[in-house]
């Protein structure tokens, strides 16, 4: 029932003209990236060369090509995401779910899984073009799998949040600039280093959690961490539309 | 007659914070009924609908449907249900065929037999035409009957349809009433209006909310049986005096109108028409007209949410119509 809904909300999301250009300007953008990272690459070859240990094609081109694409879909999620709830509100479409044989958490499940695969589709696209690299030599698949993993953590998060925005209003402009805003400082809380908290404040950070993934590095806690900020925000979503019906 | 009851409401309210929306309200459906739900706008129809529907949480009360209860068993007791909101939930960039297909996997109709459900329910709403095309560029009225194809496609033993004609063209009014009383032979049906005439061509029990009360509950029988009755207007040439014709056995009030005619109540069981005419004739009134009125759903309505009553003698008439017939149904206020 679950993957009814889902199939449904990225069936939907095709159907509309902003999945394709989102797909289209961000693997723009990322393909802009990976050229310039490539060029760099191609500079210090020579030194690198010199350089002793294994540091490679991987570490130049795509653990920062993944950084970037973290902060490109950090702009882009809330994009996509400001739909999902919103426009069914708008479109009084709702009571079709909710006087459907189904649950809340079936209902909040069914739309985040239709999103995030097709955030899942956008990261698979993007890791092409380092696969691309392979026509010509080697990667570090272990690297490459670290960064893909954490990536695709960092996206359910950025998922689950904006589906929780687009729960709480009407107003798909409203949806997305919480969402925004509220990943921005999820993001830049690791700025906080001084004064009491400080440390609390920035382990709560997103993009610490992130970037050991990014260098390879794989940690459970991390995981922990981002499936943790996943289920929070869906449970956060399953009450607030709960309260939908409860309110007034 | 009395078939299983499909659909029971006890003692049911809603507040929106102080505001008492709805006002312990309770009633039954059964099997093959169609229920109408009448009230001016903002009376509570539309809140006890999505209560019924398991869209909105009730304040207190309880709910059966197919002897589930909603919040103790809501998969069960939605699985049992079929709803039309006020605005049909279509998505109006899917096709009809896309859309419901949606629709019956939602409903957890298994895979091999949503093709089938999909294809009767097209053909109950004669959507046969439109199946391939985007729901977006029908018109209202085709929308409308996605709207109802959608709620029925899962075969509920209760459907619910709130104001499933409003805005809708003549000739599509027909056709969705027709398609209401085609789908109360098999299913019970409760449909919300504030067209008058809409329940007394469609519905067999009639309920009649105003603020938040259930101030009327009876079969369609019952009412048209009040609504013959008890008023003649009659015009003479030479006006008697209206003190004699009070007297004649059976009137119980008479009043001039403006326009020179005469209003004369009478009780429904004793009919004085036939004592008028004979006076008339032996005392040259010069009697020029003689309507028997029944009194419509209107007069009652519109009584009965006034929450008036007794000022007018057309009131007195129907002064008893505020207890409810069904004693069994029980829970008034």
């Amino acid at each position: 029932m679950i993957f009814t809904i889902a199939r449904h909300e990225l069936r939907r999301l095709f159907l509309s003209p902003l999945a394709w250009i989102i797909l289209a300007v961000v693997e723009f953008i990322l393909a802009w990236m990976f050229l310039q990272h490539i060029e760099s690459f191609l500079t210090i070859q020579s030194q690198l060369l010199g350089m002793s240990g294994e540091y490679g094609i991987t570490e130049v081109v795509v653990s920062p090509l993944f950084g970037n694409t973290a902060f490109v879909l950090l702009l882009v999620v809330p994009l996509i995401s400001m739909r999902l709830v919103t426009e069914e509100r708008r479109n009084k479409t709702l009571p079709l779910l909710f006087s459907a044989p189904l649950s809340m958490t079936e209902i909040v499940l069914g739309k985040y899984l239709g999103l995030y695969a097709f955030l899942l589709i956008l990261l698979l696209l993007i890791t092409l073009m380092p696969l691309s690299l392979l026509a010509g030599g080697g990667l570090d698949f272990g690297l490459l799998a670290s960064g893909l993993l954490g990536l695709a953590l960092l996206t359910g998060g950025f998922a689950a949040v904006g589906l929780f925005m687009s729960t709480l209003t009407q107003h798909q402009t409203v949806a997305a600039v919480s969402t925004f805003g509220t990943l921005l400082i999820f993001w830049l809380l690791d700025w906080a280093r001084s004064g009491t908290g400080a440390g609390a404040l920035a382990y709560l950070s997103l993009l610490n959690h992130t970037e050991p993934f990014l260098k390879g590095l794989f940690d459970t806690r991390d995981v922990v961490y981002h499936l943790l900020f996943i289920g929070t925000f869906l449970a956060l979503s399953v009450r607030r539309l709960d309260m939908d019906r409860l309110g007034g | 007659m009395h078939h299983t009851t499909l659909l029971q409401v006890n003692e049911l309210s809603r507040f929106y914070g102080p505001l008492q929306a709805v006002k312990n309200i309770s009633f039954e459906v059964r099997q093959g009924e169609v229920l109408g739900f009448l009230g001016p706008n903002g009376a509570g129809k539309t809140t006890t609908m999505q209560m019924l529907t398991g869209n909105l949480a009730p304040s207190q009360g309880r709910i059966m449907v197919a002897g589930h209860d909603l919040f103790e068993n809501p998969r069960a007791a939605k699985a049992a249900i079929g709803y039309l909101p006020e605005q049909p939930p279509v998505y109006r960039d899917l096709t009809v065929d896309e859309y419901l297909d949606y629709c019956a996997a939602l409903n957890r109709i298994v895979r091999g037999k949503r093709r089938a459900a999909r294809d009767a329910a097209k053909d109950k709403c004669s959507l046969n035409e439109v199946g391939r095309r985007l729901i977006g560029n029908l018109s209202k009225g085709f929308q409308q009957r996605v709207g109802i194809a959608q709620a029925i496609i899962h075969l509920p033993p209760v459907i619910i349809l709130d104001e499933p004609t409003a805005g809708l063209d003549p000739i599509q009014i027909r056709e969705i009433r027709h398609l209401v009383r085609e789908l109360g032979k098999e299913h019970s049906v409760i449909l919300s209006t504030h067209i008058l005439t809409e329940v007394q061509t469609v519905c067999s029990h009639v309920q009649i909310i105003n603020k938040g009360e259930l101030v009327l509950n009876v079969s369609s029988d019952d009412l048209a049986q009040r609504m013959q009755s008890s008023v003649l207007t009659l015009r003479f040439r030479n006006m008697p005096d209206l003190s004699v014709i009070e007297k004649i056995a059976g009137v119980k009030n008479v009043e001039s109108a403006d326009d020179g005619s005469l209003r004369v109540y009478h009780e429904p069981s004793s009919d004085p028409t036939e004592a008028l005419v004979t006076r008339s004739v032996e005392q040259h009134w010069g009697l020029a007209a003689l309507i028997p009125q029944r009194a419509s759903l209107e007069d009652i309505f519109l009584e009965l949410t006034k929450g008036d009553v007794s000022q007018t003698g057309a009131a007195a008439t129907h002064g008893d119509v505020r207890t409810p017939q069904d004693a069994e149904n029980g829970g008034q206020p």
